[in-house]
Formats: C-alpha cells, structure tokens, sequence
C-alpha cells in the first residue's frame, strides 16, 4: 500500500505492505536507524517515537495507520551539534553504557516532560517502566530528567 | 581427600588449554616481537608507532582493539593512550582496527590460575604473568573476565609514550636540538622558543626513526586525564541516534536474512514445510543450513514474517526435557564422588567438624539465565571467490576470522572482520552461532552481501545460557563464631563446550568456573572448604556477566550469612573479623560506614543484608536495604562499596558499578529460563522482565584504591547483589530464600 505523511518534518512517501511496522518503515525504508529494534511486541521501548505527538512503540504502528501522520524521531529533536535539552541533560550525566535503549528513553522522557514539566518520582516511575535498560542505567535516567525539568522552566 | 588433592595440583584450572603446551613451542616463539600490523600500506608522511597509533597528516588513528559492548572499553583504552601521547582523545579517531595477533590478551587468563585472587605471592604472580604466553601463541584476542583495564594499563600508556618521545626526537633532530629540550601539549611538540609543531607534521620523520623506548611512564599523581572524571567519547553519539551499532549497518545489494533454530540446541529438524513462508510478501528464498532454517527476503521485516510463517516440527534436544528433570540431575552429582570436579579451597578438618551431623546444612539452587543484550545478535557477511567481509559486533574476532577461513576455505589474511559497536553483550558476543549462520548463508549467495538479523525470540531461545547451578551448605558455629564452612557446589561444565564452540577442541580437565566466586575468597574460617562436582552436559551454556562468581556469590554469601546468624553474629562484623585479606577488610568496612551500619534490624518489616564477593581480583561489598509493605518487598537503598586498586574514570566506574548492582539484582528478583519440551519456556521481555525504572532502589558507590593490582570493573558488582538482597528479605521477614529467582517466593514491589 501506498501512504504519504511526515517524519521529522519531512513529507515521505512509501509503498510498503499495509501490516509493516513504522519501526521497520523507519530503519529499513526511510535510512533512520537511530530507532531501534528490541523486541517487536512492545515490551522493551527501544523503538519509541512520536506519533502526532504521543509516545508511540513504532514496532505496533502498522503502514496503514500512518496516512497524514506527523512522526518524530530521535533524528527530528536534536543533532549532535544542537542537542534537544533533554539530550544534553542526558549528555552531562553520562547516561548511555551501550545505548541502544537511549533513543527510546529519550522520546518518552521528552513525552514525560511535555505532559509532566515537573514529573514526581511516581510519574517518572509509570512513564519511564515499559522501557527496558539492560545496562541498568536507570539511576543517570533519573538523574537526567529532573536535570532536564530544571533546563526547560521547570523546578 | 588424598586422591582429590592430587587432581587439583596436577591440574591447572585455567578453563582453558593446559599452560604446558606454551612451553613446547620454545622461548622463540613466546619472545619474538609481533609484527605491527599498522606497518601495512603506509604512505610517505605517515607513522605507525607502536600497533597503536597510526598519524598521518590529516590526524591520529588511535587503535583500542578490546570490544566495546558498552563498558567503556573504547574511551578507556584511548585514554590510556592519550594520557602519555598529550593529545585530547575527542580529536582523534578510535577505531578497534583490524583483528590480529598483535592485540592479544595478555591478561585474560590470568584469573584462571590456581590462586586466589588476594594471592600475591611469588609463585601465585608468576604463574599470573606467565598465562600472558599461551595468551599470545594461541591469538587469544577476545574482550572478557573484566580483563581490558589489567591488559591495557601499561601496554597502552606505553605505546603513548613511546609515540610521544619518538615525535620529540623527529622534533629534535629537524631543528637540531635535544630530545630532552622538548614538551609535549595537545597534540603538538613544544620547542623551548615555544613554537608548536602539530604531531601531524612529524609523522614523516618519525617514521624513519626506530621507536624511542627509553623512557619511564608518568606516576598517577602527574595525570592530566586518568583519574579524572570524564566524558565517554561515544556519548553525544549514543544520545542523539547517531551510533551505529551493527544491526544498523547497510551496504549496497545488501539482502535481509533471519534464521530459525531449534530452541532445543542440538536437536533436529524432523519435518519443514516451507511453503506459507516463501509465499509470504518480500520474502526471496527458503534456504536449510546447518541446525536452522534460513529466510532471506528484502527487509528485515519479511524476513522475520516468513521465518513466522515455517511450519517445523523440531527433533528432541539431547538433553532432559525439562527444568524439573535438570535440577535432578544436578541434584544427583552434588556430593557424588563419580562427579567430583575440583577442591581447591580445603583448610581444616571440615569433614572431623561436622562429623556429628548437628551442624546447619541449606539447599541452594540457581536457574539458567539468557543474557538478552538489547541489540539482538547479527552480522553483516559478503564472500566472494577472493575475499570475506564480516561486519559484527563481536568479543572474539580472531575465533570468527579463524571460522570463516574454515567455512570458506579463504586465507585467514582475506578475512576481514569489522568489529562494530555492540548494544550490550552480557557474554552473549563470546560466542559466534549467529556469525556461521550468516557465513553459510553468504557461502550459498556467493557474492551477495546477506545481513542476518536474529529476532528477540531466536537471540533468547537460541542463547547459551548462564548454567543452572545446585550447592549444599554445611556449617558449624561455636562461641559466637563461624568455626566451619563446607560447600559442594554442582553444575554442567561450562568452558570445555565454549571452546568447542570457538575453537573446535575441547578442554580436558577440572572446570575452574563451577566454583569460581567460592572457593577463593578472602575468609580465614578454620575449617574451610568448597568443592565442585561436575553434572552431566545439558543445555550448552556459556559466559554470563561475572561467569562463575554469578552463582557462586550467592550460594557462598547466602550460606555465610545463616552460619553468622546461627552464631548470634553481626552480619557484618563477624565477615571483617573473619577477613584475611587487608583491601576486602577496608572495602567492608568501608560499605558499613557508607550506610552507617548498626546491624541488620532497621526497624519494623524493615531490614539489611551483607553481600560481599570478591571477583576478577576486585573485592565488592553491598548492603541492600528492603522494607515489607503489604504488596511485596520494596528495594529502599544499596550501598557499595569497591576496590579496583586505581580508579582510572570514576564517572564510568560509578555507571559499571550501579549497573552492575542492578544487573544482578534483577536477574535476582525476576529472571529464569525455565524448560519444557526441550526448549526455554522464555522468549521475549514479557516473562524475561529483567529490571525496570520503578524497582530501582537509591544506590550509594564509595571506590577505594588499596588493592595492589589494576583491576576492571565490568563485573565484579554483580555476584555480591543477589546475596545481599536475599540476605536483606531475611532480615525484614525472617524468611530465607535459598533458590533464584526470588519472586518465586515474594513479590516485589
């Protein structure tokens, strides 16, 4: 099937299967690797972005939902030479071991922080647990979201 | 016991091939220098210093060939170069560079010796060194046992320095002055007017020099960088989407290939019917290899589809069909002369000690565990009739170029291995099932670049996992004292099929990893001993993040625990009084400080508990703080407390370390690979939780540098967590849980 909407800004058009998941419409299709496979059922995070704003598993957002849609990846908020704040917070605390979980972490940071500009530990709590850290780095995530909430107007 | 010492003295438990081959092969081959492989199609103007650093006129090259799965081994090894060579590592380019026998372990192995860790004998430290000879004639470059700080330390900083003074003297010489006249700042010479010669102009001159090596490494207290809090080179990277890991990479004509295997490894393939998958949208060819089932098709997606959709009925694996049935069989070596593995902790008169049975015995059980990294293994392979390129990432490339030269019957130099970035590893990359699969697949499309990616549900069904593991505790106290200590631990050998695996030949002899954790740690109890018996092969297993200690922490720490209680002992105190080793003295007494420790009774439903192992060398203790509430056990707080000897990044020994304590308590709490009809009844995050945000505790890192020897700290903080949080739920609840998973018995909250 054929379908036209935005990612990170930009119009894309693709014409894939109608069931292929967005993560592999991203990765595979579109050349935005930094969202990453884990899991495929929704269970690690890892594949987490922006779908019309909300935080999103792209692994269970299939081709034919996508039509219009305005999609945000970690590639659309931040560049290595202009990081978005909450990548810099996570920059200054030397969140990442591996990293391979951290472009999920962040999107749904960045969704925590939009709906919560000052989370409690109870709101980082529910929002952060469905992603997974296998390095265990959820101490410096901690850490790196009330960093954030305090760079981007919050306390 | 006569029979039983005469095993253990003739019998190095390196895990691994008997030292005495190194010898046979003489004094020449141990001692001829290796050729540096950065020597190869250099160009007019370029340098090679050491195998190391490579400086052409454009930049510096710095080569950190021990694996990052993410560590930090790429910034610490180029930190450990960039502190002599005085240049800022974020300016210049890290590669792991191409595998070769120049990059040996010189290290790896040496924790395999016969002797405890707080050995620092002469013979115990000979031995030690001398595991660096088989190291380098069998090419063992591999990233594992926490061993790239011990290997890197001065080989590195050496290799700085050297690079350093040889750039001085190309200096010297153009200008006609004195080596000694010269500094060194930032990535330039200094001539004494003060004029600055960047390296990148040198190179040529320095290449006509033989390398400088009269020289003396700079002492700690000069450090500009080690030492120091740093930031991790890959850091900007991994937080904007940036890194490539291998699972990321895209090469033109590339085709996408997924594989299903028997989840019981070593069983076959009874029927295929593979019609639904190859008519299944994108997928290409249906193509049988060796043990699996192999779908190759235009994306990733289809592939994983049409693997889906294979109709296999699997043959039986040759081993018991299901977990009941193996700790059975681990049951029946435990204590089974037949099955008696090693003893090589055996003081006193254990046996006189409990001769009337009326001591405290406990039953402890370990179940098998997946190491589940977050990036699910892959490889990207391409083979042509002249050459092989193998883009993975990987802790033994050298075993992998060795394999594709077999499989493809290519020369080893047309082999080509590019270690990638790994997303994790836990172990998991020191093995090479996923690289033969990809090979095979490539060897059939002769020419056709293939990328095999495994699902989560292949990479955790298809994993060797961390051995299940049974232990019987025996002990006697008197006077307030833990007077004896006996534990038989049994298990499946572990590195005899690893490096089968790997290498082709197996390794006769006593497993040292059955009681690794256990038998060498630092407690002069006076009637002391632990021995392995070796159960019968089951599910392959492999190396999980602090192999041996992983289990062996708990059954060690957990029995210490009841025998101190039964004393009527602080938990604590009684371990320092008993301590034999002066830095695990202060790395205990050093955690009961952090948490101002007054015992192990907080207050109501509310209590701590010690863990404390000693591995790879690092003594690590732990106090976990728990609380009852009426839904479960909550995780309040965890001290720590570490000694690595010299702290070379405290902000990256800070992450190893809480990531390390998390690791294990997760696994701890929540993780087993449990099986029924042959296979793992786990495949995915949804029964193999691991640890998520909302069950990790406050955690407090206090590191000490006492210990004699520069250790790494990738896995000793793992072992001591289990211990101390079981021993923690003792104390809040007065119930002992003697089995992992916890949460097979509490809730957690």
């Amino acid at each position: 099937m054929q379908a036209s909407f935005t990612v990170n800004g930009t119009p894309r058009q693709i014409d894939v299967p109608e069931d292929m998941p967005l993560l592999w419409i991203l990765r595979e299709e579109l050349g935005l690797t930094g969202t990453k496979y884990g899991c495929g059922v929704a269970q690690c995070g890892a594949c987490t972005v922006h779908l019309n704003g909300e935080a999103v598993r792209s692994c269970q957002v299939r081709a034919s939902d996508l039509e219009g849609a305005e999609v945000t990846t970690i590639e659309g908020i931040g560049t290595p030479e202009n990081p978005h704040p909450v990548q810099a917070a996570w920059i200054e605390t030397q969140v990442a071991q591996c990293g391979y979980c951290q472009s999920g972490q962040i999107m749904q940071a960045i969704a925590l922080l939009q709906e919560f500009p000052v989370p409690t530990d109870q709101e980082i709590n529910d929002a952060m647990s469905g992603n997974l850290c296998r390095c265990a780095s959820y101490p410096r995530i901690r850490t790196a979201i009330h960093l954030a909430t305090s760079r981007m107007g919050g306390r | 016991m006569g029979k039983l010492r005469t095993l253990t003295r003739r019998t190095f438990l390196i895990g691994s091939a008997a030292i005495a081959g190194g010898v046979a092969f003489g004094a020449y081959m141990v001692m001829r220098p290796i050729r540096n492989p950065l020597l190869d199609g250099l160009a007019e103007g370029e340098a090679a210093i050491t195998s190391y650093i490579k400086i052409t006129p454009e930049g510096i090259t710095l080569i950190t060939p021990r694996a990052d799965m993410g560590q930090g081994a790429y910034s610490i090894q180029a930190l450990l170069i960039a502190e002599e060579l005085d240049i800022d590592p974020a300016t210049a380019t890290i590669t792991p560079g191409a595998p070769g026998p120049a990059y040996y372990n010189a290290a790896v192995l040496a924790e395999g010796t016969p002797f405890p860790a707080y050995d620092t004998s002469t013979l115990a430290e000979t031995v030690r060194d001398f595991m660096s000879v088989p190291a380098k004639l069998f090419e063992v470059q591999l990233t594992g046992g926490s061993s790239t700080v011990p290997d890197s330390y001065t080989k590195l900083r050496t290799a700085g320095a050297v690079a350093r003074e040889t750039l001085k003297e190309a200096a010297a010489r153009r200008h006609g002055l004195q080596r000694a006249d010269l500094n060194t700042e930032d990535g330039h010479v200094i001539l004494p007017d003060g004029a600055r010669i960047p390296y990148t102009e040198l190179a040529g001159d320095a290449a006509k020099l033989e390398p400088v090596t009269d020289l003396e490494l700079r002492p700690a207290g000069r450090w500009k960088r080690l030492g120091h809090p740093q930031k991790r080179l890959d850091m900007v990277a991994k937080c904007t989407g940036t890194e490539t890991y291998g699972i990321d990479l895209k090469v033109d004509g590339m085709v996408h290939a997924t594989v299903r295997a028997n989840p019981g490894i070593g069983g076959g393939i009874e029927r295929l019917d593979s019609a639904a998958a190859e008519a299944t949208e994108g997928v290409m060819m249906v193509l049988p290899i060796t043990s699996a089932v192999a779908v190759i098709a235009r994306n990733t997606w289809s592939a994983f589809q049409g693997a889906n959709a294979l109709d296999i009925t699997w043959g039986p694996a040759p081993f018991p069909a299901d977990s009941a049935r193996m700790f059975e069989v681990l049951e029946e070596a435990l204590g089974n002369e037949d099955a008696f593995d090693h003893c090589q902790r055996d003081v006193g008169d254990v046996d006189a000690a409990l001769q009337d049975g009326t001591g405290l015995t406990a039953t402890y059980r370990v179940p098998y565990l997946a190491h589940a990294p977050m990036e699910p293994m892959n490889a990207l392979v391409t083979v042509t009739e002249t050459y092989c390129d193998i883009w993975t990432g990987t802790q033994i490339p050298l075993f992998i170029r060795n394999r594709a030269a077999e499989m493809t019957g290519l020369p080893a130099d047309r082999i080509h291995v590019h270690v990638q970035k790994m997303g994790g590893s836990f172990g998991h990359r020191l093995e090479m099932t996923h690289v033969e699969q990809a090979l095979e697949i490539a060897i059939a499309l002769r020419g056709t670049p293939v990328k095999l990616v495994w699902s989560r549900e292949e990479d955790m069904t298809h994993d060797y996992p961390r051995p299940a593991a049974v232990a019987r505790g025996r002990g006697r106290v008197q006077d307030g004292k833990v007077e004896s200590f006996d534990l038989a631990v049994a298990q499946s050998r572990m590195t005899s099929g690893w490096f089968t695996r790997l290498a082709g030949m197996g390794i006769p002899g006593p497993d040292a990893t059955i009681t690794t954790g256990s038998w060498d740690q630092p407690y002069a109890i006076p009637n002391y001993r632990v021995t392995g018996y070796r159960a019968p092969d089951m599910v392959p297993v492999s190396s999980w993040r602090s192999v041996g200690a992983s289990s062996n922490g708990f059954f060690h720490d957990c029995l210490l625990d009841e025998l101190i209680h039964e004393a009527g002992a602080d938990p604590l105190a009684e371990r320092i009084r008993l301590c034999l080793d002066d830095t695990s003295r202060k790395v205990l007494e050093a955690v009961g400080e952090l948490a101002q420790w007054t015992g192990p009774h907080v207050g109501y439903r509310h209590g701590r508990g010690v863990g404390f192992c000693m591995s790879f060398g690092v003594p690590c203790a732990q106090i976990v703080e728990v609380t009852e509430t009426p839904d479960g056990i909550r995780l309040d707080r965890v001290f720590v407390a570490v000694d690595v000897g010299q702290v070379l990044d405290p902000v990256n020994l800070e992450a190893q370390v809480t990531g390390g304590v998390l690791f294990g308590l997760g696994h701890a709490m929540n993780c087993e690979l449990t099986y029924a009809d042959h296979a793992p009844e786990q495949s995915n995050f949804d029964s193999y939780t691991g640890l998520r945000l909302y069950q990790v505790p406050e955690i407090k890192v206090k590191a000490l540098s006492n210990g004699p020897r520069i250790r790494g700290i990738g896995e000793p903080a793992v072992p001591p967590a289990a211990p101390a949080l079981a021993n923690a739920i003792f104390a809040a609840t007065g119930q002992r849980i003697r089995e992992l998973p916890l949460n097979r018995h509490v809730d957690f909250v």
